[in-house]
């Protein structure tokens, strides 16, 4: 079943909440009990009623071993029983969200990874973009596509986070939120492309060399600077999302890529890198992407992504329609290394379990987590927590608000989880 | 990296997937805390000519093209902090208005006021902004004046990013008087006053030490 409600809009370039009108809990029940007509809900099985907001049924044969399936073809689609999409879309400064509660696994298609333009996406043609290195370098680069995919490559798995994912969430959490509006600023990819460190020895970077400005080739030229340590440890330039060339929107033809650091950073439709001395105080590090905090002051250059996880099924607007044993499944990661380990509470916290993680955590990347279930039909509140190999635990909501106070504007990853009703109908629980 | 340290990470990584593996009935039971791994990342010993096949320990593959000076002028057009790139020109706070009323005002209001929530506010400076509390009130805009920590920040933005309908298409002397004006409009220069580089380089923000560099390590603690 996939949600069409279209998630909050997040906007970064300003201060206002949500555009979205507030929907309340009970004028989300009422609406979906009047959609059906209340006198006919009562008549229906519950399997039935768990499936009132489906879109219409493609219709297939009732047996499909009694005549042939369809041909090969050029580009393969989803079963049409399957529609997930990014939401909200259509802005050309804005976001759209993965649908996290449609996902298994750990790693995003590339048609649902987010969004996030400043500018739109840029109409790059492989065979004229070019990557210059300068600066305080012995030999000033170009290097074409071509040239970037001649070097040594290297395979890499690592999410990317707007910096400004489950704000919303943070400053007013709503029942009627899905896992894709609370924390679809998030996807994960297996990347290749070419180690910087490598362009960098190429073009000998200088000694005094202690920042890089990080130019992309949209419309807002958008510039990032970052401390050159990034570059001797794992920055890449990627031309490869998933097997296949990026998505234009995702950087097509190359995308600087900074494992664990904010989104915005990890600069798409990269152009030029310039090597100096300082900070270039960009808009984008100055104006934006900085957390003011309560004693006055605000935090500038926080690159590295807290450890964070949300479970994603069950997740509003699912119900659960049948008792008995279900995983509880979701995702977790983190920008200083890897997921140690995660946790899940069906009591709202006042008891841990350990969930089992599905797959190797792998460092700044998402790993898979679920803690089997069984549910006798009684409420419950379902949180789950991870921790990271340095033993940083995902703080409550209350203790972010404490030591970030409700203003700060990006970088959140506090306790987020679902409550479910007696009658199995699933809703948002922000307030940690 | 050499094979080696990639066939120890694996290693690593499999040792990790079975310490996490099976199902735990809900048994609390500590952390499997491991060591910080940066092999998997790490390029700082990574030898791109020393992987096999390649020319050897140290040797570069002198890929890539001599830069076109031409190309880097027209790309290499950044201002920093300290306002050391600013180029020629100056535009004073009247010639910036006019700019702005004409070419800006449509989607960042009369008076800089914003058109939300796509166009944040430009203008004004807030009481509340002496205390810099932002985190306490998400309320409180962070205009120019009542946030920004560098005005060169404002001459770099507006020509490499705006107008949003012909970016890039501003004279460098238009920049100077739109910088101008919205810097008069948030009270940091006055009214009739010109901005050139020498000018430029001498605004001073009122809120730039409230911006403080992110120290955090990873370790235990929220902050």
């Amino acid at each position: 079943m996939t949600d069409h409600t279209p998630p909050t809009t997040d906007s970064h370039d300003d201060d206002n909440e949500s555009a979205t009108q507030h929907l309340s809990r009970r004028d989300l029940i009422s609406g979906a009990a009047g959609a059906l007509g209340g006198v006919m809900l009562g008549g229906l099985p519950m399997a039935l009623r768990g499936q009132q907001a489906m879109p219409i049924r493609p219709v297939v044969p009732v047996d499909a071993t009694k005549l042939q399936g369809a041909p090969t073809s050029p580009l393969g689609q989803r079963s049409a029983f399957e529609t997930p999409l990014r939401a909200p879309y259509g802005e050309t400064v804005g976001s759209s969200y993965t649908p996290l509660r449609e996902l298994a696994g750990t790693i995003t298609p590339a048609d649902l990874h987010f969004e996030r333009h400043h500018a739109g996406i840029p109409s790059l043609d492989p065979q004229r973009h070019t990557l210059t290195i300068h600066g305080l370098v012995d030999r000033p680069l170009t290097f074409t596509v071509h040239d970037i995919k001649r070097f040594p490559q290297v395979v890499r798995t690592y999410f990317v986070e707007c910096s400004g994912n489950t704000r919303s969430a943070y400053r007013a959490p709503r029942p009627d939120m899905t896992a894709q509006q609370v924390s679809g600023l998030v996807s994960t990819t297996e990347w290749t492309g070419v180690p910087l460190a490598t362009l960098f020895r190429e073009a000998g970077v200088k000694r005094e060399a202690k920042w890089f400005l990080a130019e992309g080739g949209d419309a807002c030229l958008l510039n990032r600077s970052v401390p050159i340590e990034k570059a001797w440890d794992d920055a890449l330039i990627v031309w490869a999302q998933n097997g296949e060339p990026l998505r234009p929107a995702q950087g097509y033809p190359l995308r600087l890529l900074l494992p664990g650091w904010e989104g915005n950073i990890n600069v798409k439709w990269i152009r030029r890198i310039e090597l100096g001395t300082r900070p270039w105080m960009t808009r984008w590090e100055t104006a934006k992407y900085t957390d003011p905090l309560p004693n006055g002051t605000a935090r500038i250059f926080t690159f590295e992504l807290d450890a964070k996880s949300i479970i994603t099924s069950p997740s509003h607007p699912d119900m659960i329609v049948e008792r008995g044993w279900r995983p509880v499944s979701g995702i977790a990661w983190s920008g200083r290394g890897r997921i140690a380990r995660v946790e899940v509470s069906t009591d709202g916290g006042r008891s841990w379990h350990d969930a089992e993680l599905l797959g190797p955590s792998l460092p700044k990347s998402t790993v898979r987590f679920q803690y089997l279930w069984e549910w006798r039909g009684e409420e419950a509140l379902l949180l789950s927590r991870a921790t990271d190999e340095a033993g940083f635990i995902q703080p409550t909501r209350a203790a972010m608000l404490v030591e970030r106070g409700p203003g700060t504007d990006y970088h959140f990853n506090h306790i987020v989880g679902w409550q479910v009703e007696r009658g199995g109908r699933v809703f948002f629980h922000g307030e940690t | 990296m050499t094979l080696r340290r990639i066939s120890l990470t694996v290693t690593a990584s499999l040792i990790l997937v079975a310490a996490c593996g099976g199902p735990t009935n809900g048994d609390a039971r500590p952390a499997a805390i491991v060591a910080p791994t940066t092999a998997m990342g790490a390029f700082a010993d990574y030898d791109a000519g020393a992987v096999p096949g390649g020319p050897g320990k140290g040797v570069r593959y002198q890929l890539g093209h001599r830069t076109d000076s031409a190309l880097l002028a027209m790309m290499n057009r950044d201002v920093g902090p300290d306002g050391a790139e600013l180029p020629e020109g100056r535009g004073t706070v009247a010639q910036g208005a006019a700019l702005f009323a004409t070419t800006c005002a449509s989607c960042h209001g009369k008076s800089g006021e914003g058109t939300p929530p796509a166009y944040p506010r430009l203008v004004g400076r807030d009481p509340r902004a002496e205390h810099f509390a932002f985190a306490r009130d998400p309320k409180l805009p962070r205009s120019i004046g009542n946030y920004w920590p560098y005005a060169t920040t404002l001459f770099d933005y507006i020509r490499r990013s705006m107008p949003f309908t012909a970016p890039g298409s501003l004279t460098d002397d238009q920049v100077y008087a739109l910088s101008a004006y919205l810097l008069a409009a948030n009270r940091i220069i006055s009214d009739t006053a010109a901005l050139d580089a020498a000018a430029l380089r001498k605004v001073r923000m009122p809120y730039q030490n409230r911006f403080v560099p992110d120290d955090r390590k990873p370790d235990k603690k929220v902050r």
